[in-house]
């Protein structure tokens, strides 16, 4: 959740190729959390053709009605089977996390890399543009954010991927400083050759795998964020379903249809946790100090 | 020293003016016409034109940043389009009401991280430490929201126990006080003791390694002995660092805990102006959270620096 | 164990602790009020603390007939060009400043005069304010307005100190001064509003209370949940769907009262080049989309049926509901052959909405409903300042807004409906419609303007620019160790009467 801790716990990660597989297979929490992501990924994939009701059906008559054979986590506000809005929210849920992710890291990554590599003015205008990202709190930017550009699943996903950004730019940065005094990113210099061949072949993989585990950790970060945002009515808009908006009509329900808040309440639970006991143990699987 | 915390004092000023910037330009580029809120239902012409003069929306914005940049330098954050309450005076009563939510936050979370790193070091390995470790992470991946709900829910509404909302200055009514506060900083503190937690028991396990305790172990004392009097007292070092550090983003993660909680703090301060389109108080509490980021961070570095002399000479 | 111990010290505590409070009258309410100015303010949720901390020249009562407040009694000049009124004697304000002719000058010029009131508009018929005597003022207007007796039971009649006044200027609303039965004691934003008994009051003897905080509690659930555990004596609006909880708790009282406003689909007829658009250049459609809402099943659904199906400006149990025209009957089957006839198959349209769940209920409830006769709805969620924006810019096709009300059943249309409407948000002009309308503004004759609004209505239901829904029902829950509270349709808390056992 703490995102300086994120990067203390990502920065002990170090490269190491071989074994890793191995090594997370045999750590037993970071195989549960390996499950429990698989699994709502693929509900996310799998949600179209799973023989399920459709999340945006609504039922007068069925208002609010408690779990049952025919819904078996009972139904929503306006009549629509929960069940079936829960698997169809991991979709919004999931894709709000790889993309806002993904916008982090691709923003992050080369800009890091630059700042890292030619240090100078450059270094000095990136590193204080990233401080006053990073000196404006996560969710408040993202709030800030998601409230201007206006409430959307995508404006979300943009608003979480820019807040994220600047840890990649830092993480990224400090791994380059530490990478490009080595002998062999020396020597590829001494022999003349370019700096984006450089930068490719001897920095970026020594990269990749802090940003590989940080990026696991972010994406269960990014799915509380997507979720604080879509409860705060900033989200992913009705009638398409996402936990955290389920959950911010459901907290007016709450003595009413108990059922509404559950499904979704757990559901961000278990895949963030997923997230979080994966990335713990990728990070422990990439680090070589622990056999 | 001096001149290490000279030279970090120069590196956040433009810090601080790049996030003022780019909040203004935020909000003065993007859709949603505050004015029109501002002016009524009745929506009269006259005051619309009256209120952008006054608010200088008319101006270009370069020119109203540098209006406000004025004022600020003189110390004046305007007033709350909404109720026309000083900025500063807002701030300076929100302020300690989400100090007082995140400091009883970052004991709670104290009480709980530290005494479970320390066993979960302690047992490594064993079912203890696991149990420990999914407990902590666990902690980690509950919404705030999410746990604020369930206990309300829980606590007050099943129980009676404490009350649902609100807020009391310590000051006027200390029982009230602890009795509002109590559920709010123990939502937030969930997700810092998991991480306080995790990093005492990294800290621990270098610590119990070290040759100083497996000489004490070598003399033959107690175990309990070991752990409190030798090891914790090393290893709790960079815990106390790492909580300096971690204080500022209790601040932050008060935002959610406020909303549900209706804590008349900071962070409901911010999301309702946010909101409400109030965009003097959004300015001004940004720049006033910036600030006191920087200066967070700027400790915990002046705190580490100290500790460790290595990283003050190598400045 | 240790958690037990503490767990019980502070249930202790809270035993202890409630007695010491039990003359201060705690109010939920839903949301924090902007600035306690009368003049500068524009929310529905500073009426309440109003309505506690200044008197208005006249009020209302629940069958909102007009009643004498700080005014005893007035008269109109035969032309209706003259409104002159007899002020109540021996009154002061809260800081001992005496009410008067003179006082009442003041108010009104400050209020037509100020830059930044938001009360000229509702006092525009005023030309000029003359004191006639100690106690009495006479108005003289522009042109005939028999809307501003109505306008003087609202913001715009709240008389506050002219001393206070001219001296905090612009900044009153930080230490408002008026003459109601409460003082003004302290606010602290988002938190609460103190208010405490002022003895001088002219009507002491109605108050039963030593002091009112109003506490500001977003959240229905949260507010609900504190009135249920004692922290609170009253709340208002409750959410339609724990109404039925609250009926059913013998701890707790509930009051309703269906309110002034309306609440329906606005549509852009005319208003920019967003106009163009199907359902905004067919009537046809319009007629159609109206007949494919089940406005009764919207209000089960969403409302558990405690708010009242409308079709109108004004609730069905309104004097001024035109009865020829009921509510229409839900008939996907007619609305079909509409669209037919219009020449469609399917009909796009993009309704604008605010993101709150209620409002995204409705929503999402109607775009199901449109959706069975053959409306393709999309529902963009919005903020209100970026709704608002959009509206009055012309930028929309429909938009899902409502309006709070006014006691005068002018406040609820003439604006909307009428050429240069100040919020004709929709564009619709109809030189008729503006001549019934105003017709109805300015005479003084009910059965005049019955007629008028009437013959309005017939035009507006045909053409329909608003298609109306439902209106809201004020909904208080109570203590049940409260007693004397009179619900009203304008949604006020009166405290006049009001003890606590």
């Amino acid at each position: 959740m703490t995102l300086a801790a994120e990067i203390d716990r990502a920065d002990e990660a170090l490269p190491q190729k071989s074994r890793v597989w191995a090594k997370l297979r045999r750590n037993r929490t970071a195989m549960v959390g390996f499950v429990l992501v698989v699994f709502f990924v693929a509900i996310a994939v799998l949600a179209p053709v799973l023989p399920i009701a459709d999340p945006t059906a609504t039922s007068w008559t069925d208002v609010r009605s408690p779990p049952s054979a025919q819904y078996w986590f009972g139904t929503d506000e306006i009549g629509r089977d929960v069940f079936s809005r829960m698997i169809w929210g991991a979709r919004a849920s999931l894709l709000a996390g790889v993309i806002s992710v993904a916008i982090a890291v691709a923003i992050g990554l080369p800009v890091g890399l630059i700042a890292g590599y030619f240090g100078g003015w450059i270094d000095q205008v990136i590193s204080r543009v990233t401080d006053a990202l990073l000196s404006t709190p996560f969710l408040i930017l993202a709030i800030a954010l998601a409230a201007f550009l206006g409430p959307s699943l995508t404006n979300a996903m943009i608003a979480i991927g820019l807040s994220a950004m600047p840890i990649f730019v830092r993480l990224t940065r400090g791994q380059v400083l530490a990478v490009k005094t080595e002998d062999y990113v020396e020597g590829a210099r001494a022999i003349g050759l370019s700096h984006p061949a450089i930068i490719t072949r001897y920095i970026l993989p020594n990269v990749l795998a802090p940003i590989l585990v940080q990026s696991t950790l972010t994406i269960a970060t990014a799915i509380i964020a997507e979720a604080s945002l879509s409860f705060l009515g900033l989200g992913q808009q009705p009638p398409a379903p996402s936990w955290g908006s389920m959950l911010n009509v459901a907290k007016n329900f709450l003595t009413q249809a108990p059922w509404m808040a559950w499904a979704p309440g757990t559901a961000i639970f278990l895949v963030v946790l997923g997230f979080n006991l994966l990335g713990d143990g990728l990070r422990d699987a990439l680090d070589p100090r622990s056999d | 020293m001096l001149a290490y915390v000279g030279k970090r004092i120069a590196i956040a000023i433009p810090t601080v003016l790049i996030v003022s910037l780019f909040v203004f330009s935020l909000q003065h580029l993007l859709p949603g016409d505050p004015i029109l809120v501002l002016a009524g239902e009745e929506r009269d012409p006259a005051v619309i034109e009256f209120l952008r003069e006054k608010y200088r929306l008319n101006d270009p914005i370069p020119v109203q940043y540098l209006a406000w940049l004025g004022n600020v330098l003189q110390g004046d954050l305007g007033i709350s389009w909404r109720t026309n309450q000083p900025v500063l005076e807002l701030i300076g009563q929100k302020l300690p009401v989400t100090i007082q939510l995140a400091v009883m936050a970052m004991i709670i979370a104290m009480l709980i991280g530290i005494p479970a790193g320390i066993l979960s070091a302690v047992k490594k390995g064993t079912v203890i430490d696991y149990t420990a470790n999914v407990i902590a992470l666990s902690g980690l991946s509950i919404p705030n929201f999410w746990l604020g709900i369930l206990l309300i829910l829980l606590v007050s509404v099943h129980l009676g126990w404490l009350p649902a909302s609100g807020y009391e200055s310590p000051f006027v009514d200390p029982v009230r006080s602890l009795q509002t506060m109590i559920m709010p900083a123990f939502v937030l503190g969930t997700a810092l003791a998991a991480t306080l937690m995790r990093h005492t028991r990294s800290a621990m396990l270098g610590v119990l390694q070290a040759d100083y305790v497996r000489t004490a172990r070598a003399k033959g004392l107690r175990e309990r002995r070991v752990v409190l009097r030798h090891a914790f007292r090393n290893g709790l070092l960079p815990v106390v660092t790492l909580s300096a550090l971690l204080f500022g983003e209790l601040l932050a993660g008060a935002v959610l805990t406020e909303q549900i909680f209706t804590i008349p703090g900071f962070g409901k301060l911010i999301v309702d102006a946010v909101f409400n389109r109030d965009y003097a108080v959004v300015q001004g509490v940004v720049l006033c959270t910036a600030v006191g980021f920087i200066v967070m961070n700027l400790i915990a570095d002046v705190l580490y620096a100290l500790l460790n002399p290595r990283i003050r000479e190598g400045l | 164990m240790r958690k037990m111990t503490l767990a019980a010290m502070l249930l202790a505590a809270t035993a202890l602790s409630l007695p010491a409070h039990a003359t201060d009258f705690r109010i939920g309410l839903q949301e924090d009020p902007d600035v306690l100015d009368p003049d500068q303010s524009r929310t529905f949720v500073g009426r309440i603390v109003y309505a506690a901390l200044c008197d208005k020249l006249v009020d209302i009562t629940p069958d909102l007939e007009i009643v004498p407040q700080l005014a005893t009694d007035w008269s109109w000049s035969d032309d209706g060009l003259q409104l002159t009124m007899n002020l109540r004697e021996g009154v002061t304000f809260h800081d001992g400043t005496p009410f008067d002719a003179e006082a009442v000058r003041a108010n009104i010029e400050r209020s037509t005069m100020m830059p930044e009131s938001r009360r000229k508009s509702e006092l525009a018929s005023i030309a000029g304010t003359e004191v006639t005597g100690p106690h009495q003022v006479t108005f003289t207007l522009t042109n005939p307005d028999a809307t501003l007796i109505a306008q003087f039971a609202d913001r715009a009649g709240m008389m506050i100190s002219p001393t206070a006044a001219a001296e905090a200027g612009v900044g009153f609303g930080a230490n408002p001064v008026c003459s109601g039965p409460f003082q003004f004691a302290q606010r602290i934003q988002q938190d609460r509003i103190v208010l405490e008994r002022f003895d001088a009051y002219w009507n002491a003897d109605a108050i039963h209370l030593d002091s009112v905080t109003y506490l500001p509690i977003p959240d229905t659930t949260v507010r609900l949940a504190n009135l249920r555990a004692g922290d609170l004596h009253m709340l208002e609006r409750l959410a339609a769907t724990d109404a039925a909880s609250v009926r059913a708790d013998d701890d707790l009282q509930y009051a309703e009262a269906v309110s002034l406003g309306y609440q329906g689909i606005t549509i852009n007829v005319g208003n920019g080049e967003g106009a163009d658009h199907p359902v905004g250049t067919n009537t046809l459609l319009r007629q159609a989309l109206e007949l494919s809402i089940d406005r009764q099943a919207l209000n089960q659904v969403v409302f558990e049926g405690v708010f009242a199906a409308g079709n109108q400006s004004f609730p069905p149990n309104s004097p001024w509901y035109n009865a020829d025209i009921p509510i229409p009957a839900r008939d996907v089957e007619r609305a079909r052959e509409l669209i037919a006839e219009a020449g469609f198959e399917r009909v796009p349209l993009e309704v604008m909405v605010t993101n709150n769940p209620v409002d995204m209920q409705v929503g999402q409830v109607l775009q199901a409903m449109a959706g069975e006769a053959g409306f393709d709805i999309t529902l963009r969620a919005m903020e209100f300042a970026s709704l608002l924006a959009d509206q009055s810019a012309g930028t929309y096709q429909a938009s899902r807004i409502g309006w709070s009300g006014r006691v005068d059943p002018d406040g609820n249309i003439h604006q909307f409906v009428t050429c240069d409407g100040g919020i004709n948000d929709s564009g619709f002009c109809d030189p008729a419609v503006d001549a019934l309308l105003n017709t109805a503004r300015t005479s003084t004759d009910p059965a005049v303007r019955k007629q008028s609004y009437d013959a309005a209505r017939a035009i507006l239901a045909e053409e329909l620019p608003l298609i109306y829904l439902y209106h809201q029902t004020w909904i208080w829950a109570l203590a049940d160790t409260v007693e004397g509270f009179t619900p009203y349709p304008d949604g006020m808390i009166r405290l006049e009467g009001v003890m606590v056992q």
